[in-house]
C-alpha cells in the first residue's frame, strides 16, 4: 500500500473521530458517534498494518491484538457501572504505559537518522512523551487504586510537598539537557532513565496529594494527560494522525477538568496542589451548634412521596456505593404511574467521574429526558414538594451560598431547600469530603433518613 | 415532679396549657399531670379526655397550685374573681411557673414573684435561635393569628376570595394586602392564596421579599434603598423619608385592594401607625380591615382593640385574642412548645426540672429565678437571621473587572511570543505538525463543548479508546529488526489493544442504555 492511500486513510480516520466527539452532543447520535470512532480506529489500523512501515513479525502482531483485544472485551462486559471511573483509570494508565514504551523503542531505534535542530527536536520530543507518558501512567494507576478502595481516599500530604515537586521538576530539567547534549553521541539513556523514575514518583505523588471528592477532576485530567502523551509520541514519530488525536483527546480531558473545577468553584491549580478535603476541617462549619435534625421513617417517606405532585430526586457518590439506583428507577416508575412528576436533578461533580450518575442512572433504565443537569433545573425547587437527597452532601449545601468562610463557598449547589420537603437519605451525620457541616440537615424543612440507601429506599417502596 | 395546669381565667380566654396528648408525653419525662377540672372545656378538651391520658382531675383550685411544683399556663397571674385573690399569691415558694408574661410591660409582676421566690419562665422570651424554634410559642401563636385574620376577614367580606366565572356572572377575585410579613403575616399570605385571593404584601425588611414569593404572595417593593432588618429577625424604625414612601403605597393600595391585614410590629415599641383616617376613607365600602396589631395601639388609626367597627363602610376587626378564637389548634401547638422546653430542661428524663443557665434558650426566658429578678438576660449569641457581610459584597465585582480585561490580552501576548520564539527556531517539518497539532486543539475545543453533561462518562471512555491511537506508534516499530524493540513493541500493542477493544465495548454498552 504507497504512503499516499495511507496518509488518506489517516485523514478519514482523523474526520470519524471528530465525527464521534461531535455525536456525543445527543444521545440519540452518541452511538453512530461511537460506530464512527470504531470505523476510524479501524481503518487506521489496517492502513497502518498494510502500509510500507510494516514488513515482518506479523505473528507477534496479530497475536497481540488478539490476546490484548480479548482482555479488553471481557473487561468491558464485566465491569459494573459503578465501576467505571476505576475502569476508565486504569485503562488511562495503559495509555500512559504504552507513550512510554513506544517512546523508548523510538529513542533506540537504529534507523531514526536526524541531524541538527530536528534531531534536538526529535529527542525533546521524545524526552517529553516519555515524561507525559509516565506521570499518566503512575498516577492513573494511583487513581484506580483510590477509586476502588484499595488506597485511602484521603489526601496524603507530605511536608513541603510544593517545594518537592518544583525540586522534581528542575531535577526533570536539568536532566533533559544532559539527555539532549548526550543523545548526538549515541548516549543519554541513563538521563532518560532517571528521568522516567522521577516522573513515576511524581504522578504518584500528585495523585496521592488529591482528595475523594476531587476525583472528577483528577480522571479529567489524567484523561487530558493521556490525550497529550499520544500527541507528543505523535511529534516523535512525525505522525499527523496520532498529533490530532491526541490533542482531540487532550482538550477534551482539559475541557472535562475545567468544567470539573468550575463546578466546585475551585482554581485547577488548587485542585493539582492538592489536599483539600483535609485543610479545611478546622473552616467555619463544624463547631457551631446547628440545631437538631428532624429524622423520619421509611412510612413517612412514603406517605410524603405519595403526596406530592412534584419530586425531585438529587443521587450522590452514596447511591453508587449502595448501588441503590435500581431501586431507585422502581420508586420512579410507581411514582410516575401514580401521575407525580419525578425528576432527577445532577450535580456535575456527583459521583467521582464526569457523568457518572447519568450512567448509573440509564443503567438502571431511568429514561434520560427527565434526568437534567443543575444549570437546568436549579430555577425549579421552589415549585418542588419533595426533593430526596441520596448519598449526596457538599454538592446540596446552602452554606456555599450564604457563607463566605465556607470552605466551598462560591460553589454551585443544588437549592433543594427552596422546596417544601427535602429528605436525605444518610448513613450518619458525618461531613461530607470538604469536611464541612451542611446547615441544610438542620433547617425546618429538612427530614433525615438514616439507613443503607438500598435498605431504605427497599422499604420505601414496600411502602408505595 | 408535679405538673399543674390551672383553668384559664381571663375573660374570653379559651386556650389551654396542655391537652390530653401532651399530657401523655409530658408523663414519659417522668413528671407527673394534674389538671383543674373544665380546664380544657372551652378548647373542647373534655375532663375524661384527660383522665384518659393518665391526667388527674383537680376539682379545688388552691389544692392545685398548693400541689404542684410546676405550673403551666397560657396567660400570666392575674387577679381570680371566684377566688378572691391574685393568682400570685396562690404560688407558693420553689415553684416554677411557665406562661406568657411579658416581663417588659410587668416589671410590678416580676417584683412581686420574684417577692414570692418562685421561678417564672416567661415563654414571650425565648430566644429567637435556630434551636429554640420548637419552644418558639410567639411565632406558633402567629401563625395561628395569621390564619384566623383571613378567617375572620373573610366572614366580614360580602363577598367571594376567589375569582369565577359562573353562569350568573363573573366574580372577581377578592385583592388582599399583608403588611408586615412575619410570621403572621406569612401566614395571613399563605391563607388568602389558597382562599384564592390575590395577595401582595410589604414588609420593611427586603430579606422576606423571597419568603412571600416562595407563599405566591407579590412583594410590593418600594422605590427607596434602606435596610429594615433589627437584630433577632425583627424589624426596626425606619426614617422618616423612608416611612414617607411608606405612606404613599399604602394610600394607593388601599383605593385598590378589598382586605387589608396589618401585622407590623417593632418590640418594645407602640405599634406603627401605618393606615390613616383618610386612607380608611378612601377604600371601598364592604372592604375589611384586620388589624393584628390592635393590642399594641393598632397599626390603623381607627381601630378599636377588642372590637368589631364599621367607619366609612369599612369593616375594622380589632380582634386581640384570635389565637383563642382557634384555641383547639392554639393549645395543642403552645402545650407542645411547652413540652419542648420541658423536654429540654429534663435532660435526664426522671421528672425533675434544671434550670441550666448555661442553656442559653433557658437563660434567656427565665425572667425570675428563685426569687431574683434575671430579666433582661444577655444579648443572645447567634440571631436567627445573621447580618449580612454587606461591606464585603459590594467593591469586589469591580475588583474582578480589571483583570478580566488584561488576562486575555496577556495570554495572548505571551502565547504570540512563544509562537514567534518557536518559529525562529524549529525547522519547517516541526512547524507543520504543529500546525496541525493547534488546530487539532481548536477543533477538540469546539466539539467537545458541545457534549451534553449527561455524556461525560461516554466521552472519557471514548477519548479513551481513541487516545489508544497510539498503538500506531507500537505498529511501526514492530518490524524493527532488534528483537527487544520487536517485543517492546509487542507488549505495546497488547496494552493499546485492550484499550481500543475495552474502551469501544464499554461505550457502546454505556450508549445502549441512554434511552428516553
Amino acid at each position: 500500500m504507497p504512503i499516499g492511500i495511507v496518509t488518506v486513510a489517516y485523514i478519514g480516520a482523523t474526520i470519524l473521530f471528530i465525527l464521534a466527539l461531535s455525536g456525543l452532543s445527543n444521545p440519540e447520535t452518541a452511538r453512530n458517534g461511537n460506530l464512527y470512532a470504531i470505523v476510524g480506529m479501524t481503518i487506521a489500523l489496517l492502513a497502518t498494518i498494510f502500509g510500507p512501515a510494516v514488513t515482518a513479525n506479523y505473528g507477534v502482531l496479530i497475536g497481540a491484538v488478539a490476546i490484548g483485544g480479548a482482555i479488553g472485551l471481557v473487561l468491558a462486559r464485566r465491569v459494573q457501572m459503578t465501576q467505571m471511573p476505576e475502569l476508565v483509570a486504569i485503562l488511562h494508565s495503559l495509555v500512559g504505559m504504552a507513550a512510554v514504551f513506544v517512546g523508548f523503542a523510538s529513542f533506540a531505534d537504529p534507523n531514526a537518522h536526524f541531524v541538527g535542530v530536528e534531531k534536538t527536536i526529535h529527542d525533546i520530543e521524545i524526552y517529553i512523551g516519555i515524561l507525559i507518558g509516565a506521570v499518566t501512567f503512575s498516577g492513573s494507576v494511583i487513581a484506580f487504586g483510590k477509586l476502588s478502595g484499595k488506597i485511602t481516599g484521603n489526601a496524603m500530604i507530605l511536608p513541603a510537598r510544593h517545594w518537592l515537586n518544583l525540586g522534581l521538576l528542575l531535577i526533570t530539567i536539568w536532566l533533559g539537557m544532559q539527555f539532549v547534549q548526550q543523545a548526538p553521541a549515541g548516549n543519554g539513556m541513563v538521563p532518560l532513565l532517571i528521568m522516567t523514575g522521577i516522573a513515576l514518583l511524581f504522578g504518584v505523588h500528585m495523585v496521592m496529594a488529591i482528595g475523594g471528592a476531587d476525583m472528577p477532576v483528577v480522571i479529567s485530567m489524567l484523561n487530558s494527560y493521556s490525550g497529550w502523551a499520544a500527541s507528543a509520541t505523535g511529534f516523535m514519530l512525525s505522525n499527523d494522525l496520532l498529533i490530532v488525536t491526541g490533542a482531540l483527546v487532550g482538550s477534551s480531558g482539559a475541557i472535562l477538568s475545567y468544567i470539573m473545577c468550575r463546578a466546585m468553584n475551585r482554581k485547577f491549580l488548587s485542585v493539582i496542589a492538592g489536599g483539600f478535603g483535609t485543610t479545611s476541617s478546622s473552616g467555619s462549619g463544624g463547631e457551631v451548634d446547628q440545631g437538631e435534625v428532624i429524622a423520619i421513617d421509611t412510612t413517612e417517606t412514603a406517605e410524603l412521596l405519595k403526596n406530592a405532585k412534584e419530586v425531585m430526586i438529587i443521587p450522590g457518590y452514596g447511591m453508587a456505593v449502595a448501588q441503590a439506583q435500581h431501586t431507585v428507577h422502581e420508586i420512579t416508575k410507581k411514582l410516575r404511574d401514580k401521575g407525580i412528576n419525578v425528576r432527577f436533578g445532577i450535580h456535575p461533580v456527583a459521583g467521582r467521574m464526569p457523568g457518572h450518575m447519568n450512567v448509573l442512572l440509564a443503567e438502571a433504565k431511568v429514561p434520560y429526558d427527565i434526568v437534567f443537569e443543575m444549570d437546568e433545573i436549579n430555577e425549579d425547587f421552589p415549585d418542588v414538594d419533595v426533593s430526596i437527597v441520596i448519598g449526596a452532601n457538599d454538592i446540596v449545601n446552602p452554606s456555599a451560598l450564604t457563607d463566605p468562610d465556607s470552605p466551598i463557598a462560591g460553589m454551585p449547589v443544588l437549592e433543594c431547600w427552596k422546596g417544601d420537603t427535602t429528605i436525605v437519605l444518610k448513613r450518619s451525620m458525618a461531613t461530607g469530603y470538604a469536611g464541612v457541616q451542611n446547615p441544610l440537615f438542620f433547617l425546618d424543612n429538612t427530614r433525615m433518613l438514616f439507613g443503607d440507601a438500598k435498605e431504605t429506599l427497599d422499604k420505601v417502596l414496600a411502602e408505595l | 415532679m408535679k405538673i399543674g395546669i390551672p383553668k384559664e381565667i381571663h375573660a374570653g380566654e379559651k386556650r389551654v396549657a396542655t391537652t390530653p396528648e401532651v399530657a401523655v408525653q409530658l408523663q414519659k419525662l417522668g413528671f407527673s399531670v394534674a389538671i383543674e377540672a373544665g380546664a380544657g372545656a372551652a378548647a373542647n378538651f373534655s375532663d375524661s379526655a384527660y383522665a384518659e391520658a393518665g391526667v388527674e382531675i383537680v376539682n379545688d383550685t388552691r389544692k392545685l397550685w398548693a400541689d404542684s411544683d410546676i405550673i403551666l399556663k397560657v396567660r400570666g397571674p392575674q387577679m381570680h374573681d371566684a377566688l378572691g385573690v391574685d393568682e400570685q399569691e396562690l404560688l407558693h415558694s420553689g415553684q416554677v411557673l411557665i406562661s406568657f408574661l411579658w416581663p417588659a410591660q410587668n416589671q410590678g409582676m416580676l417584683d412581686s414573684l420574684a417577692a414570692r421566690g418562685v421561678t417564672a419562665i416567661a415563654m414571650d422570651s425565648i430566644p429567637r435561635i435556630s434551636r429554640a424554634q420548637k419552644l418558639d410559642a410567639l411565632s406558633s401563636m402567629a401563625n395561628i393569628a395569621g390564619y384566623r385574620a383571613v378567617v375572620e376577614a373573610a366572614q366580614h367580606f360580602g363577598r367571594f376570595f376567589t375569582g369565577q366565572i359562573t353562569a350568573a356572572g363573573k366574580v372577581p377575585p377578592a385583592k388582599v394586602l399583608v403588611i408586615g410579613a412575619g410570621v403572621a403575616g406569612l401566614a395571613a399570605i399563605g391563607a388568602a392564596k389558597s382562599m384564592g385571593a390575590i395577595v401582595r404584601a410589604f414588609d420593611t425588611r427586603p430579606e422576606v421579599k423571597e419568603q412571600v414569593e416562595s407563599m405566591d404572595g407579590e412583594f410590593l417593593l418600594l422605590d427607596f434603598e434602606e435596610e429594615g432588618s433589627g437584630t433577632g429577625g425583627y424589624a426596626k424604625v425606619m426614617s422618616k423619608e423612608f416611612i414617607a414612601a411608606e405612606m404613599a403605597l399604602f394610600a394607593e393600595q388601599a383605593k385598590d385592594v378589598d382586605i387589608i391585614i396589618t401585622t407590623a410590629l417593632i418590640p418594645g415599641k407602640p405599634a406603627p401607625e401605618l393606615i390613616t383616617a383618610e386612607m380608611v376613607e378612601s377604600m371601598k365600602p364592604g372592604s375589611v380591615i384586620v388589624d393584628l396589631a390592635a393590642e399594641q395601639g393598632g397599626n390603623c388609626k381607627l381601630t378599636e382593640p377588642g372590637q368589631v367597627v364599621v367607619k366609612h363602610g369599612v369593616t375594622l376587626i380589632g380582634y386581640t385574642d384570635l389565637p383563642s378564637r382557634l384555641a383547639a389548634q392554639s393549645s395543642q401547638l403552645y402545650g407542645t412548645n411547652l413540652r419542648h422546653l420541658l423536654t429540654d430542661m429534663c435532660p435526664e428524663k426522671n421528672g425533675e426540672l434544671v434550670v441550666d443557665f448555661d442553656d442559653e434558650v433557658v437563660r434567656g426566658a427565665t425572667v425570675v429565678r428563685n426569687g431574683e429578678i434575671t430579666w433582661p438576660p444577655p444579648a443572645p449569641k447567634l440571631s436567627a437571621a445573621p447580618p449580612k457581610p454587606k461591606p464585603v459584597a459590594a467593591p469586589e465585582p469591580k475588583e474582578e473587572e480589571k483583570p478580566g480585561m488584561l488576562g486575555p490580552l496577556l495570554t495572548f501576548g505571551i502565547g504570540a511570543l512563544a509562537l514567534l520564539g518557536l518559529g525562529w527556531v524549529a525547522p519547517p517539518s516541526f512547524m507543520a505538525h504543529f500546525t496541525v497539532f493547534v488546530l487539532a486543539c481548536f477543533v477538540g475545543y469546539m466539539v467537545i463543548w458541545n457534549v451534553t453533561p449527561a455524556l461525560h462518562t461516554p466521552l472519557m471512555s471514548v477519548t479513551n479508546a481513541i487516545s489508544s491511537i497510539i498503538i500506531i506508534g507500537a505498529l511501526l516499530q514492530i518490524s524493527a529488526d532488534e528483537t527487544w524493540i520487536m517485543w517492546l513493541a509487542g507488549i505495546t500493542i497488547l496494552i493499546t489493544s485492550i484499550n481500543v477493544f475495552g474502551g469501544f465495548a464499554v461505550t457502546r454498552r454505556m450508549l445502549e442504555m441512554f434511552r428516553k
